[in-house]
């Protein structure tokens, strides 16, 4: 008999007023027994609504079958078998409007945690199982792809499985992308996503890290050294500032700078060799999940105050709800409907504070989200030393800037086919959020997916 | 790894390091810059490129010890390695339509000014070459500043060597006696920079400055590096870091550079505390 409770297990967390000052990971996991017992509240229905939520089809009864019978690395190689990044999705996956938004257990009660249970079958296996991945013979055939985020890892699994001679570059020392530069410690501890990308190593994946591709090579002199296909998987890395007045002050990061200073540079730890604005009062302005990031890291490095700046309520945030209930645990102050409109220095040129109006919610725009408009006499400021603006990022110009024939839009994403992310150019291929703009994690990560068996294609139809 | 192939000690703070990285080396530009890790828990630290060789594959850096990273640098030998070199990064030196340059180097910007020398005379132009020194001691590079210009003015702060006086000087003292350039090239501490750019504007002479703001990725990401640039913000690391010296905001870079002065400061004393063997009381 299935668990009928209407309830998840609830998962183990730190406290926030003792979380709130380290960087360890908030969420504790689920010991085996509450596994077994949050997979009993599955249904295994035979038509698996919540696989079509997945975008990289993860076998999700199947999985959760084995973890009800104690299987816990069968388990995990069932969610390998479509997405080589488990640990990571487990926990960043916006699970509440994908899979389980569609589990049929959701209708009348909370739906089966499958991020949770994803988490823990990845975690256990990391643990406790010692693993041998074999490399699948080289069919001879080499694919180049740029980026080791998301997308870039995905495409790369799946190829190499293929028998597929697969480099990736990086542009950065270290591999992960927005896994290691953006996200931080206590989402997704770096460790994790090391030993996920360790067993693509394994599998004869090669890693090379200070590549900008663009700069160092071409697209089109990869082709010339030998790459029969290439993925462009670079992300949107290019931070947007408000342009208003006093942007430039010191004290104003982008939520880029300020989370890789933080993240891939560990300028948190005591001794690190790079520095960070320990700000007192803090000022984030945006409402996605990257600003939540912000805001909690800088509650973590010690600062008395830390706003979140909004300009449209709390309704319309794009962060997801449980990072908008750990940031507010953690006592991040939001300020919704109130928009910037400069930010004040002191006579050194340091931050002393920030203007803002109050904002109303008006017809609705083109988004669907209601409008904010200014209310007219409403200035205030806020006083604060830092300020992180997290409104947004772009794809990084270095690659359409020196790739002629690749076409972009008119906000610089890579124009590429939804289904198989073929570009412009032939044998190139792209996905995640250098095609989209910024998006998810695992929205990268399908399109990295998609985009590998319609390299398959290609090369195979190329002979 | 990249490995250290070649170590100069051109005087008392400034030191040359010549590293194998051939993909670089294919690449790199005069005017370009890369960014280097000295070990797994080292910074990110931008340079200038000052010379390569393509043959070879090779890359040289020339930087004086001033932190904690490059008084770390300053340390390593020749067949030692560097954790992380990337590069090229930035925007190459473009020199079209120059038939009389002035280039001029501050301090250490001598060795960044010298490969710009070194590739104008090479297309033929004829260089005047300003180099500006504290003192006698730490001059560098005399030889191969004399080999790549037409005439080399050498200056120095307390008159110990050369002219006495400000690299500035000597240049508006040229361009009273007459001389015309098609554009000034000044590389060196801001403040220098801006000051060279005061001496041209009245001329009208295109001046192109090489900015060194603070940066992590050098690939646009960031936004560490910015710098406004005719009233509008441009980042050093894509959109530079050659810009033209009469449009740059030189206040706020100066202002943008000292944003951890006070972290350089304790970290430069954590390093002395480990190499003296002192523990923190």
């Amino acid at each position: 008999m299935p668990n009928m409770s209407l309830k998840k297990v609830s998962m183990p967390e730190q406290d926030p007023e003792v979380r709130n000052k380290n960087f360890e990971e908030v969420a504790l996991g689920y010991t085996e027994e509450m596994a077994i017992e949050e997979a009993q509240r599955c249904l295994n229905c035979k038509h698996k609504p919540c696989v079509a939520g997945c975008p990289v089809n993860v076998q999700i009864p199947e999985f959760i079958t084995l973890i009800t019978e104690g299987k816990f690395e069968e388990a995990y190689d069932k969610i390998l078998e479509t997405n080589s990044l488990p640990a990571v999705c487990g926990r960043v996956c916006p699970q509440e409007t994908q899979c389980e938004e569609r589990c049929v257990r959701a209708i009348k009660g909370e739906s089966v945690a499958i991020g949770r249970l994803e988490r823990f079958a990845a975690d256990w296996a990391i643990n406790n199982a010692k693993r041998d991945y074999e490399k699948v013979p080289s069919n001879g055939k080499k694919v180049a792809v740029i980026g080791s985020g998301p997308a870039g890892l995905a495409c790369a699994g799946d190829l190499v499985k293929l028998g597929y001679e697969i480099t990736i570059f990086e542009a950065f020392h270290l591999a992960g992308g927005v896994l290691v530069y953006g996200i931080p410690e206590f989402r997704l501890p770096k460790s994790l996503v090391q030993k996920e990308i360790d067993v693509l190593l394994e599998q004869g994946v090669k890693i090379q890290t200070n590549m900008v591709i663009g700069k160092v090579l071409t697209i089109d002199e990869l082709f010339e050294e030998g790459f029969d296909a290439v993925f462009i998987g670079s992300g949107a890395g290019l931070p947007t500032f408000m342009n208003i007045p006093g942007e430039n002050l010191n004290g104003v990061y982008s939520a880029n700078e300020f989370l890789t200073r933080i993240n891939l540079m560990k300028a948190y730890k005591e001794g690190a060799e790079t520095p960070i604005k320990h700000g007192n009062a803090i000022a984030v302005v945006g409402g996605g999940n990257v600003a939540m990031d912000a805001a909690r890291c800088a509650k973590r490095l010690g600062a008395e105050k830390v706003y979140i700046i909004y300009r449209r309520s709390e309704a319309e945030m794009p962060a997801r709800l449980e990072e908008i209930h750990h940031a507010k645990e953690e006592g991040i102050i939001f300020k919704v409907l109130t928009n910037p409109t400069r930010i004040l220095g002191d006579d050194e040129g340091w931050v002393k504070g920030i203007e803002c109006v109050e904002m109303e919610l008006g017809e609705a725009d083109a988004s669907g989200r209601r409008r904010p408009i200014a209310k007219e006499g409403s200035e205030h400021v806020i006083d604060v030393d830092t300020v992180i603006m997290s409104i947004g990022t772009s794809p990084n110009p270095l690659i359409r800037s020196t790739t002629p024939d690749l076409s972009t839009n008119k906000w610089g994403c890579i124009v590429a086919d939804e289904e198989t992310g073929q570009t412009s150019k032939e044998g190139v291929f792209a996905g995640g959020d250098a095609v989209t703009g910024a998006a998810t994690v695992i929205l990268a990560m399908g399109a990295g997916k998609k985009a590998a068996a319609a390299i398959d294609e290609y090369i195979k139809n190329k002979e | 790894m990249y490995k250290i192939v070649r170590k100069e000690v051109l005087n008392s703070q400034v030191k040359l390091l010549e590293i194998e990285a051939p993909y670089v080396a294919r690449k790199a530009e005069p005017g370009q810059f890369i960014i280097l890790r000295v070990d797994e828990d080292g910074e990110r630290i931008p340079f200038t490129i000052a010379d390569y060789d393509r043959e070879k594959g090779t890359v040289t850096i020339i930087f004086q010890e001033v932190g904690a990273t490059t008084i770390r640098l300053g340390k390593m030998t020749e067949g030692d390695n560097l954790a992380d070199f990337v590069g090229p990064l930035g925007v190459a030196s473009h020199f079209e339509d120059v038939k009389k340059a002035a280039v001029i180097g501050g301090g250490l910007g001598v060795a960044i000014a010298y490969p710009q020398a070194k590739k104008l005379h090479s297309m033929g132009v004829s260089v005047d070459f300003i180099a500006g020194f504290r003192n006698k001691e730490i001059l560098f590079l005399e030889k191969e500043m004399t080999a790549v210009s037409d005439r080399l003015f050498i200056t120095t702060d307390d008159g110990s060597y050369g002219t006495k006086g400000f690299v500035s000087d000597v240049l508006k003292k040229l361009l009273d006696e007459g001389n015309e350039y098609d554009v000034v090239i000044a590389i060196g501490p801001p403040i220098m920079m801006k000051v060279v750019s005061e001496v041209t504007r009245p001329y009208g002479i295109k001046t192109i400055v090489s900015l060194n703001p603070i940066m992590i990725d050098g690939t646009g990401m960031c936004g560490g590096c910015r710098v406004t640039v005719g009233g509008e913000t441009k980042f050093a690391c894509v959109d530079g870091p050659d810009f033209d010296g009469h449009q740059v905001d030189f206040n706020e870079l100066i202002r943008r550079l000292s944003m951890y002065k006070r972290d350089e400061k304790a970290a430069i004393e954590r390093h002395q505390c480990r190499l003296e063997g002192k523990t923190n009381a």
